[in-house]
């Protein structure tokens, strides 16, 4: 599969989703609404092509979302810091982003609107598959201005086994 | 060897795929006149053979089909206590398909949800914390195989005992759950898997498990 039609078939997805919608708040949210339905889905995937033993900390989690996830999905390897004493906050910098490989700037207007929100969806949908819950957003964003795009992963709690209704 | 058949069961403990996959079960029609030397009663809403196996009619087999009709339960198709029936000699001479019962979709639906109790009550009983819940559970005619992922779905394999090489049938069938059930767009988590290629590929993947036999497949 051509890497080019899948970095352009994300940019014709947002392209879409900033002509349908005039706020960058709702291209964001429906970004990460989108990609969370892609993460429930995912996480199955990367459980079963990875064969990854359980993890016990959050630590390893964000070690493992970082070295092995994005490397098998996008290829790429992000660094992982853990920036708080709890150890639940973490924050993934990416050196580089296959999705932003044509995009130069974002354009005006649209100074607010985070190109890669579908990641955030993803990672969050995936985690709460295996019942954790967390926040993920970009704390950074090379294409806002900033120097290096960095995700931040938030653990918020276990969640517990929800009892869904019987059919 | 033979590989019985699968079941994967949701988060919630419901049935959302089962396949039978064994080979067509012994059934046996004969002929009887009055009166019937079989002992028959109703177990389970059904009329099953109580005592007198003879002549491939076993007990535990359940009538199946009078005269060709085939019997729903303890009712023949047109109404009539089945039973009642038999013990009638006008009824006779009497045409009687006897064989292992059929579960039937209500009875898998209850069995899957059993067995999720069995399995959270199993790593419950661990003496050491953090366990894995129920693997295996053995019989002298079949073994049953569970694995559950980390999101808590379980596969669930019934094999013949001698039968290996099923842990990595079970992977298998989890790599194949994630490509051709969960790759569907159409195909909403949780509910009854009915993906026409997750089908195929699931009997593509028992087929080469059965054929590797009870040394498992190739590396």
């Amino acid at each position: 599969m051509s890497r080019e039609l899948f970095v352009l078939t994300y940019g014709a997805l947002v392209a879409q989703l900033c002509k349908d919608y005039e706020k960058d708040e709702d291209v964001n949210k429906y970004l990460d609404r989108m990609g969370y339905g892609i993460g429930i889905r995912l996480i199955e995937d990367f459980l079963a092509r990875s064969a990854v033993r359980k993890c016990h900390s959050y630590s390893e989690i964000a070690d493992m979302i970082a070295q092995v996830a994005f490397k098998m999905y996008l290829g790429i390897t992000p660094s992982v810091t853990c920036i708080n004493k709890r150890r639940n906050k973490f924050s993934l910098i990416l050196n580089k982003n296959p999705l932003v490989d044509f995009v130069e700037e974002l354009p005006a207007g649209r100074s607010s609107l985070c190109y890669c929100n579908l990641l955030c969806g993803v990672i969050r949908g995936a985690l709460e598959m295996i019942n954790l819950a967390a926040e993920v957003t970009f704390v950074q964003d090379r294409l806002k201005g900033d120097d290096v795009t960095e995700i931040g992963i938030t653990f918020l709690r276990k969640l517990e086994d929800k009892k869904c209704k019987k059919k | 060897m033979a590989i019985f058949s699968v079941y994967v069961v949701n988060k919630a403990g419901g049935l959302v795929y089962q396949l039978d996959h064994y080979a067509p079960r012994a059934e046996a029609e004969k002929t009887f006149g009055f009166p019937l030397d079989l002992a028959l009663k109703v177990h389970d809403e059904r009329v099953v053979v109580a005592f007198g196996q003879r002549d491939g009619i076993r007990v535990g087999h359940a009538v199946l089909a009078i005269n060709g009709a085939d019997v729903s339960g303890r009712f023949t198709a047109d109404g009539r206590d089945v039973l009642e029936l038999l013990s009638n000699p006008a009824h006779y001479p009497v045409s009687i398909r006897f064989g292992r019962p059929r579960l039937s979709s209500n009875e898998k639906l209850m069995l899957a949800s059993m067995f999720h109790s069995l399995f959270a009550i199993g790593s419950q009983l661990s003496p050491e914390p953090g366990s894995s819940g129920i693997e295996m559970l053995e019989t002298d005619t079949f073994k049953l195989h569970c694995f559950q992922t980390l999101t808590g779905i379980k596969f669930v394999v019934l094999a013949d005992p001698r039968q290996a090489g099923i842990d990595s049938l079970l992977r298998k069938i989890y790599e194949i759950y994630s490509d051709f059930a969960l790759k569907n767009p159409f195909y909403s988590l949780e509910m009854p898997i009915r993906c026409e290629l997750f089908d195929q590929n699931l009997k593509l993947a028992l087929e080469v498990a059965e054929k590797a036999g009870p040394f498992g497949p190739g590396p």
